[in-house]
């Protein structure tokens, strides 16, 4: 363990700008969720007419669990925030250790610290000691803010550790997943695909109620956090589970240290073909693309799945409240209603799909400084044709991202409306329309790439200001030139869908990507 | 003899670094010529501008008698690469990349694929990510040689080898001489540019300072030369091209520019020589000398 307290400075110096960004993140949508809640649902009536139906809807329950108390504030803030809150520190806790050990290691300067007077936990230590300590802080802080604002101060600590704990256990699992490959997107894909598991379980535990495997909750992390009842019971000992898993898989993580060599992992590497068959330019980028192409795929159409069963609950609930159903009534009943709310999944859709588009132009950026595009520039493969099999993948493999979307939900909500015929070409269309906008801003992430290459990074706050513009822009009241500044703004809504937009959106998008074409002939290769 | 490489003039600048300033090289056909030079001298800016990835400010650049800005495509059917720093996809076999490399230029020659493989000690089943820097560079060496064309572009090839495949490099690249191939080798290792090169420019900041055959070279520098005279010398210290004179009772030692050798010998001659020892200027001091002039 020597040498452990000179790299946690050094992690803590390299992260000094994103652990913040986390703790301010994590701190602050805690807070803001609570004003807001407080604001909305200022009544115990107003509370209890939420608490059931938030409790009878099971696409509520499976999204973020049953609304235990909401005979206080507090209650409220645990149902809304407390599992996503689980989710993000569970992302941020994987991100810094395998930042941290196992990208370090694939790096190779693992090495160069471990020729040092460093021992052999002390890299593993490190990232568990700085991850584990900034899961502590936010859960702390999140106490702090939600004393802040007046609640109690024995379910503020609890929410705060159960947050924490959540971390905690994903450090541990992280640290753990970490000794298993070489590679560490590989490490971080089964710490990935472990959180996928653990919400769901706990997703499908809480939609089935106590009729059904209710129990399956308590195999899973997040599932723990709901069962302390923040403000409510403030069942502290149930954090004991976490902090033993915690105590289990870190302990594991540095007994399996001692047993490999550095650089290598516990699943080993095979070998490969000695002989290839990818020959053209085109080959190349669908190799390097296609995992991501896949997995964007199956998520889309996974959170299709999930907003299509919800539609159907839309419509019920108005059904199901007389008073709402009266003001639903004047904007044109239960059927605009659920109208509405495709508009608004779609337009989601759209701006999700966008961070895929860009993220396929991007990889061409990625290729360039690492070196790797100069090898296959030097062949005969044209400038042209290089950037074209990669672009190829944001424009058309966009399509097929949002068309993934549109059949979750239009399979989904088709069966429950039993009319699957109509509904899934509608779904279909109606995702698709949001591509001439996403392709605008593939093709303003392009046009950097060409002609301003060391601001390529910029793509990603066209990205934010998009999701920020047209989700939040009409709520946060801003002029409507601000909010037009985001393409997905003038996609027609669902269902009246016109032509006009989509046309000028496409043309747009094409002299974006044409003058990144041209931007990029014209320049020198950088890194 | 034609000009595979003729550059005449070129500048590029980084900002506020002049990378390359007046720089001239000429490459004929059928040579294997080294480039000569420190880190951060200009080499690998001149290599890409000659494979078209940089655009020159001002200058021209001639390869196999196109441009390589324009006619990019065209002229990298008839040359191959081999960068400086090989990175690899860390998914994709060395063996895939080989032949990915190899299929993008026109082909891969299978029977020289197996021969190289086989002369590297090069296992093309493991992935990217697994290779050692010395291992990537082979993938990159192998990939270049097993090619059927006109000019081989190597930026540092064997900085990453050991002295055994440092060796088959050299069997590699006197092949490819004899199979009437041009080779471009920028190096800083001395003894392989010694071992291979029939001509030689030296770059410095930019500019080449020299250029030429190794014996055109070592003409325009010192022999270092120690003897024991009959007397004590008289009138060496005056002759032209004499520089760092030892004397001590009657053993000299000194150093003479390669054109002055002669009048010089004649003085020692007319002392009287009892030993002498002469050592031609190697490579190495000809480029100290070159490298500590610019200090």
């Amino acid at each position: 363990m020597i040498g452990t307290l000179h790299l946690v400075r050094l992690a803590l110096r390299r992260d000094r700008i994103l652990l913040p960004v986390w703790v301010l993140f994590l701190v602050g949508v805690t807070y803001s969720t609570t004003t807001a809640l407080e604001e909305l649902y200022s009544g115990a009536e107003a509370r209890a007419q939420l608490g059931v139906t938030a409790n009878a809807n099971s696409a509520f329950l499976a999204m973020l669990g049953p609304l235990h108390d909401w005979s206080s504030l507090g209650g409220l803030v645990v149902w809304r925030w407390g599992v996503f809150s689980g989710l993000f520190i569970a992302i941020m806790a994987m991100l810094v250790v395998t930042r941290h050990t196992r990208a370090e290691e694939e790096a190779g300067r693992t090495e160069l610290i471990s020729a040092g007077v460093v021992g052999r936990h002390a890299p593993l230590a490190a990232a568990v000691v700085v991850a584990g300590g900034t899961s502590l802080l936010i859960g702390l802080l999140q106490a702090v803010a939600l004393i802040g604002k007046d609640l109690d101060a024995a379910g503020s600590f609890a929410f705060g550790l159960s947050t924490a704990s959540v971390g905690l256990v994903f450090t541990g699992v992280s640290a753990f997943t970490a000794q298993l490959s070489e590679n560490s997107r590989v490490s971080n894909a089964i710490a990935g695909g472990f959180l996928g598991v653990v919400y769901l379980l706990r997703a499908a535990g809480d939609a089935a109620g106590e009729s059904g495997p209710q129990w399956l909750t308590w195999f899973s992390p997040i599932g723990w956090t709901e069962h302390v009842r923040s403000f409510g019971d403030n069942r502290f000992w149930v954090l004991l589970l976490p902090l033993a898993a915690f105590v289990l898989l870190a302990g594991v993580s540095a007994y399996v240290v001692t047993r490999r060599d550095v650089g290598l992992g516990l699943l080993a590497t095979r070998l490969g073909p000695a002989e290839g068959t990818t020959g053209t330019s085109f080959g190349l980028a669908w190799r390097l693309q296609k995992g991501s192409l896949i997995g964007w795929s199956i998520a889309l159409f996974a959170v299709g799945v999930i907003y299509g069963s919800v539609a159907q609950a839309v419509g019920q609930m108005v059904e199901d409240n007389p008073a709402l159903g009266q003001i639903v009534q004047t904007i044109g009943g239960a059927d605009a209603m659920v109208d509405a709310f495709f508009a608004t999944v779609t337009q989601l859709l759209g701006l999700i799909s966008s961070i895929y588009l860009v993220q396929a132009v991007l990889r061409l950026r990625s290729e360039e400084t690492s070196l790797r595009a100069e090898p296959i520039l030097a062949t005969p493969v044209s400038r042209w044709s290089w950037v074209a099999s990669h672009a190829v993948f944001a424009l058309v493999g966009g399509a097929v991202v949002l068309a993934s979307a549109g059949l979750g939900l239009g399979l989904v909500y088709g069966l429950q409306v039993d009319d699957v015929g109509t509904v899934l070409p509608e779904m279909l269309g109606a995702a698709l329309v949001q591509l001439p906008a996403a392709w605008v801003v593939a093709g303003v992430a392009l046009l950097l790439f060409g002609a301003f290459p060391q601001f390529t990074g910029v793509s990603w706050a066209v990205v934010s200001v998009s999701l920020v513009l047209t989700l939040l822009g009409p709520a946060l009241r801003l002029d409507q030139w601000v909010i037009d500044l985001s393409p997905f703004t003038h996609v027609p809504k669902y269902p009246d869908i016109t032509f006009g937009p989509l046309a000028w959106l496409t043309g747009v998008a094409v002299v974006l990507l044409v003058a990144g074409f041209a931007g990029f002939r014209r320049r020198d290769l950088t890194t | 003899m034609t000009s595979a490489i003729s550059v005449s003039g070129l500048v590029k600048t980084f900002g506020p670094t002049r990378a390359l300033d007046d720089l001239n090289l000429d490459v004929q056909t059928g040579e294997v010529h080294g480039f000569l030079g420190p880190n951060g001298s200009g080499k690998s800016t001149t290599i890409r501008i000659l494979l078209g990835l940089l655009r020159a400010d001002s200058g021209t650049a001639r390869l196999l008698g196109g441009d390589p800005w324009k006619d990019t495509a065209a002229l990298h059917r008839r040359l191959a690469y081999v960068p400086g720093d090989v990175n690899l996809w860390p998914n994709l076999t060395g063996g895939e990349v080989i032949d990915l490399l190899g299929r993008l230029r026109g082909g891969v020659n299978k029977a020289r694929r197996a021969e190289l493989l086989e002369r590297f000690e090069l296992d093309p089943r493991k992935k990217g990510r697994t290779y050692s820097k010395g291992n990537r560079q082979k993938v990159a060496l192998v990939a270049a040689l097993s090619s059927d064309v006109e000019l081989l572009i190597l930026d540092e090839p064997t900085s990453g080898l050991d002295p055994l495949m440092e060796a088959v490099f050299q069997d590699c690249v006197n092949d490819e001489r004899e199979r009437g191939r041009t080779v471009l080798l920028s190096s800083h290792i001395l003894a392989e540019v010694e071992a291979l090169c029939d001509r030689v420019s030296i770059i410095r900041g930019g500019h080449v300072v020299e250029t030429g055959t190794l014996a055109d070279l070592r003409h325009l520098t010192r022999t270092s030369i120690s003897a024991e005279l009959a007397a004590p010398p008289n009138g060496l210290a005056s002759l032209a091209g004499v520089h760092d004179l030892v004397a001590e009772g009657n053993r000299v030692k000194f150093e003479v520019d390669s054109d002055q050798l002669d009048p010089v010998l004649k003085q020692l001659v007319a002392t009287g020589v009892r030993t002498l020892t002469s050592q031609p200027p190697t490579l190495e001091e000809l480029f100290l000398r070159h490298y500590e002039d610019a200090k």
